[in-house]
């Protein structure tokens, strides 16, 4: 059996080493009178994966992006790898809900964009033969050369997964990567992410409308309310891994599933 | 391999294998219906020139035309006096056009990358934009004499604009996951700029380079009709002023080539750049 890296029952900050620190994070505008995000102490540890749910406009992208550094916060300390985040970090890889593959550049070269930035085009030259490892990886043998009008739109997000992977991130920030996709393609992709984190020991954070797919791939499930958005309730999912799509029948999937769509009925959306 | 499920009543159900309707006029195969429009044009024209409706000097029959055309085009291809016109207008055009890239495309850029530049530069841009361009020509020639210069100022005034609009356009057109996607990566503006940007930008680009290589030749020639020179605006003004209005009809026609093939070079530039792009609806042929 895959070895679980705490016992059960443990709370999390013991599992591991402290990635990703968020005290007293907020955002507010317009001088702080429109409060979108509620401070937020978080702490995510090596190797766990987790994931952020609520409804729409509860902050819970904002969240994301000031993880990310893309968005500064109005008040508290980001902290990553013990460095405070006031900006963009190499050690994070992103994916968002639209695979955002450009056009004009192969599938292949839309993996090496992120190596082409920030190294230089010699340097993307340099890993082809990982970019291209990391698409057979995801299935995607034999599509290098191909423009990304001739991928459907699982097979694209499967390119941003490699794209993503490319720089070998140490942190994923993943903003509903799979919600434009249909049920089938999704699961698939939800047990390569899993697979994919699992064998980097990555730590991931995701930002999902879906409880079944929180459930199935975190170690915890942040509950957040709508305005101000801030996190109602922390669930640890305390599922073996790897875990299935099997499991998504047992019992113990089913009653996770009802805690939190509980929570959100309870007060998530008052 | 044959299972014919002959339990099925097949033979009590009638087809139902049906056509979608598409118009008579839409199924017109394309050859067909441009020359069925040209000759349709020829006609009218034949008909009005025949019944006399208009002076003949003023308005020349097809036939008329056709042979001062074929002389026309018997100096052009000789190497006569209408084909060194035909190169000075050309080198005010191509001039005008690639002064007006180079102008367009860096204001363009000011105006659509920068808030200085949107907020300062565009609302001046806009204000000369209105004005009527071709008022300027007398001061062009002043400044610049009767020699080509004065033409190109005035096509590459006329074509700036567009360019302007094009390159602004598209770097706004810019996808908001895009520019999130660059931006986590800690790509450069330049970079952005260059590896993003503007290629996304390019159709919104290239719409205001070919209303740019039609505005060039109104430049050159109306530079030529006021400024003299040795053009085809010279030659097609003073044919008018002596009242051949044939020759007028037949320099109009090679002149209307000469933008053609500008137009067509650029949307030539375009399928090749722009190949994932397929929704222009003029040089491009395979819309429906």
């Amino acid at each position: 059996m895959y070895p679980r890296p705490v016992p059960a029952g443990l709370p999390m900050m013991a599992k591991g080493r402290p990635v990703y620190a968020l005290r007293g994070v907020a955002r507010s505008f317009g001088g702080g009178r429109i409060r979108a995000l509620d401070p937020v102490d978080l702490t995510l540890t090596e190797g766990t994966f987790s994931s952020v749910i609520g409804p729409s406009g509860c902050g819970k992208s904002t969240l994301l992006k000031i993880m990310a550094g893309l968005t500064p916060p109005s008040a508290g300390s980001v902290m990553l790898d013990a460095k405070p985040v006031m900006g963009p970090r190499r050690e994070i890889g992103m994916m968002f809900q639209q695979a955002t593959l450009f056009p004009w550049r192969t599938t292949i070269e839309n993996v090496l964009l992120p190596i082409e930035i920030r190294d230089g085009a010699a340097a993307a030259r340099a890993m082809r033969a990982e970019a291209q490892a990391l698409l057979d990886l995801v299935g995607l043998k034999g599509f290098d050369a191909v423009f990304p009008a001739q991928l459907s739109g699982g097979m694209a997000q499967r390119a941003a997964i490699c794209r993503m992977l490319v720089t070998q991130p140490k942190v994923l920030l993943l903003d509903e990567p799979f919600s434009a996709l249909d049920e089938l393609a999704r699961d698939f992709m939800n047990m390569e992410l899993q697979r994919i984190c699992l064998a980097r020991n990555a730590t991931a954070f995701l930002v999902t409308h879906s409880i079944p797919e929180a459930v199935m791939l975190s170690d915890v499930v942040y509950v957040m309310s709508a305005r101000p958005g801030r996190i109602v309730e922390a669930i640890d999912i305390d599922l073996p891994r790897p875990r299935t799509i099997e499991m998504t029948v047992e019992p113990a999937f089913g009653a996770y599933v009802n805690r939190i769509r509980a929570r959100l009925d309870k007060g998530a959306f008052a | 391999m044959t299972n014919a499920p002959d339990t099925l009543d097949h033979a009590a159900f009638p087809q139902t294998v049906w056509r979608e309707y598409v118009s008579p006029i839409d199924r017109i195969p394309r050859p067909v219906a441009m020359l069925g429009l040209f000759f349709a044009f020829i006609a009218i024209w034949h008909v009005v020139h025949a019944l006399g409706v208009v002076s003949p000097i003023i308005l020349p029959s097809p036939l008329e035309t056709a042979i001062d055309a074929a002389f026309v085009g018997q100096n052009l291809a000789t190497g006569g006096y209408m084909l060194v016109a035909l190169w000075t207008t050309t080198k005010a055009v191509l001039g005008g056009f690639f002064v007006a890239l180079g102008i367009g495309m860096a204001l363009g850029i000011l105006v659509g990358e920068t808030a200085f530049g949107e907020r300062a530069v565009l609302p001046f841009l806009v204000a000369i934009d209105t004005m009527p361009k071709v008022a300027f020509a007398p001061l062009f020639l002043a400044w610049l004499g009767f020699g080509i210069a004065s033409k190109v100022a005035l096509a590459a005034f006329i074509a700036t604009f567009p360019i302007i609009v094009g390159f602004a356009a598209g770097l706004h057109a810019a996808d908001a996951n895009a520019r999130m996607l660059f931006r986590s990566l800690g790509a450069s503006r330049w970079q952005t700029l260059v590896k993003m940007k503007l290629p996304s930008g390019l159709p919104q680009i290239f719409t205001g380079l070919k209303i740019a290589a039609v505005g060039v030749m109104a430049g050159a020639i109306t530079g030529e009709f006021l400024g003299g020179g040795k053009g085809f605006g010279e030659l097609i003004r003073v044919a008018a002023a002596q009242l051949q209005t044939v020759r007028v009809f037949s320099l109009i026609i090679y002149l209307s080539l000469l933008g053609f093939a500008l137009f067509s070079a650029v949307a030539l530039i375009e399928r090749r750049l722009v190949f994932w792009h397929r929704s222009s609806v003029v040089g491009s042929g395979d819309g429906r």
